[in-house]
């Protein structure tokens, strides 16, 4: 098994971070992992993304030209990753930041308003666990419990009070995408 | 001890304070700086000495320092930083004292780019410094390597009383990798019989790299070499994969060693008999093995994120017996996996020919 995943978004919508859980998520189910940033010229504002492998064994390349499975943040990343996802891959957009539908056959495009969502919960910062919950219909081997685990043991403490809300995050996006792939023609 | 996900630079950083790191001067530098500014909490925290010196040559000589005093020691930067600190570099050899330096190379040359890089492999492997002196170079390609290597690191340099570089590509510093820790030393000076390190009731000693007399310069070259010697015969160490059967073997360190793996796999599931020899010493470099492995060999491809700076040394190993091939992205781009399977794929169909540059034809394909 190894499953390669790009999330990728503008800086300061939690792109690092959301790889990140989805690395412990696989770190404490015993999986090998690699995450790995690249920045565009400015932390905040630019284009940032991140590269997660998830395998169960020895990991080559931690970077990946033609993924099975990404996030889109906003809509540069969408026209990216749309034309360069592997066949029949699963790419999650943020609906909220994107003004158009799919363009390519043969994938997945799975649309999950992550932005309002997050702001429903209370917080507009979740929207990155929003889209990681919606990843997560197309990514068995990570439960939802799992990143939520993931979130409980290795968040700091003193950010302990924000786990119901990410909680909430991850459930509301997982829910969401799980309508939207009910939809979908098979 | 239980796994944690580990960033490389700050893994390096807490994997070299495990080891004992008894004293820390560096200068800021991206891609590196987090193993500067991890260390500069972490260092105090255990009573031991850290100094943001004024510049890169002010932290190699405060090194060079530290090192006569017997302390573990060691500096860390990035390519252009390194570059300024050949001459300290040079003086540390001469004076044969242990020191351990970092490099998480950048795209060069020049200011280049903060984009990971292999091009300081010439600098790190040949000298970089003036004169003539050996030295240790390590080159991790995961966050457990580099972890596991930044204790051997410290080892190999007061075994062998030389300089001992790691060099890895920015990838491999900002990449988080689950990895264990190695358990903690104590920062322990070991009273070496050569330190200058009070000399109560006992002979002085002195430290240093000048010997005006040629001759005298001749045999500390000689004993130099001599204990380089040593280190070729002991401390040659690379990983294999698929190479058994192979009739066509990819050599690559760090990160471009990895991202051939995944087209080695690629490819082997496809029939191809390839396999990987990945050197973890850079120097002393795995000559034998690539010799032995000559005799069942169709051809090498030698990939690296640079124009061909290890390719002299497997084309040394394979002494023109085969056709060596070359595969490079030099000025910070990595390579994806499926440039190097099309490089597989391009020599499992030959014919090739013994070439003496094959950066030429390599660079006659990039730019065609």
């Amino acid at each position: 098994m190894q499953k390669e995943i790009i999330i990728a978004g503008f800086g300061g919508q939690g792109v690092l971070f959301g790889g990140q859980v989805l690395a412990y998520a696989a770190m404490d189910n015993g999986k090998e992992v690699t995450w790995i940033p690249s920045y565009g010229p400015e932390m905040r504002g630019g284009t940032a993304n991140c590269t997660v492998v998830i395998a169960d064994r020895e990991i080559g390349s931690p970077l990946v030209k033609n993924p099975p499975l990404a996030i889109a943040l906003n809509l540069p990343s969408f026209d990216k990753y749309e034309e360069l996802l592997a066949p029949g891959g699963t790419l999650i957009v943020n609906q909220s930041m994107v003004d158009r539908g799919a363009k390519r056959e043969g994938i997945h495009v799975i649309m999950v308003p992550c932005n309002e969502i997050a702001e429903e919960i209370g917080d507009r910062k979740l929207l990155n666990m929003v889209a990681v919950g919606a990843l997560l219909t197309a990514l068995p081997e990570i439960k939802v419990e799992d990143a939520e685990k993931a979130l409980e043991d290795h968040l700091p403490a003193r950010h302990k009070h924000l786990l119901p809300k990410n909680f909430e995050a991850l459930k509301r996006g997982f829910a969401h995408a799980q309508k939207e792939w009910d939809k979908a023609p098979a | 001890m239980p796994k944690e996900l580990w960033k490389g630079n700050e893994a390096i950083a807490e994997a070299a304070v495990r080891a004992g790191l008894g004293a820390y001067f560096g200068y800021p530098i991206t891609p590196q700086t987090e193993i500067l500014e991890y260390l500069s909490r972490r260092m105090p925290e255990l009573g031991r000495a850290f100094v943001q010196a004024e510049s890169e040559l002010g932290a190699i000589n405060m090194v060079y320092g530290a090192a006569c005093a017997g302390v573990r020691v060691m500096s860390t930067s990035s390519s252009p930083g390194v570059s300024l600190m050949m001459e300290g570099l040079s003086y540390i050899a001469g004076t044969e004292i242990p020191a351990v330096l970092v490099n998480v190379m950048r795209g060069g040359p020049g200011l280049g780019n903060i984009a990971p890089s292999q091009g300081d492999y010439y600098q790190a492997v040949r000298g970089g410094g003036h004169g003539d002196y050996p030295r240790i170079v390590l080159a991790p390609a995961s966050v457990q390597e580099a972890i596991d290597l930044m204790g051997l690191s410290f080892d190999l340099a007061e075994k062998y009383r030389m300089i001992t570089l790691v060099i890895l590509d920015g990838s491999v510093g900002q990449m988080m990798e689950p990895a264990e820790m190695p358990p903690m030393q104590e920062a322990k000076r070991k009273g070496f019989d050569w330190a200058t390190d009070g000399a109560m009731n006992r002979e002085r000693r002195v430290l240093s790299s000048i010997y005006l007399n040629p001759h005298d310069e001749e045999q500390t070259n000689f004993r130099l070499l001599k204990r380089w010697k040593d280190a070729q015969a002991s401390e040659v160490r690379y990983k294999e994969y698929f190479l058994d059967d192979a009739k066509y073997i990819v050599v690559g360190f760090g990160t471009a060693g990895r991202v051939a793996l995944s087209a080695v796999r690629e490819a082997r599931a496809q029939g191809i008999k390839v396999g990987l020899l990945r050197p973890i010493t850079v120097s002393p470099f795995p000559y034998e093995a690539l010799d032995q492995l000559t005799g069942q060999a169709e051809a090498f491809l030698v990939t690296e994120m640079n124009m061909g700076q290890m390719l002299d040394d497997v084309q040394l190993a394979v002494r023109g017996r085969v056709p060596v091939e070359f595969y490079g992205r030099p000025g910070g781009v990595v390579p994806f996996h499926d440039e190097i399977l099309d490089e597989i794929h391009r020599i499992a169909s030959g014919p090739l020919a013994v070439q003496s540059n094959p950066r030429e034809s390599w660079l006659a394909r990039m730019t065609a």
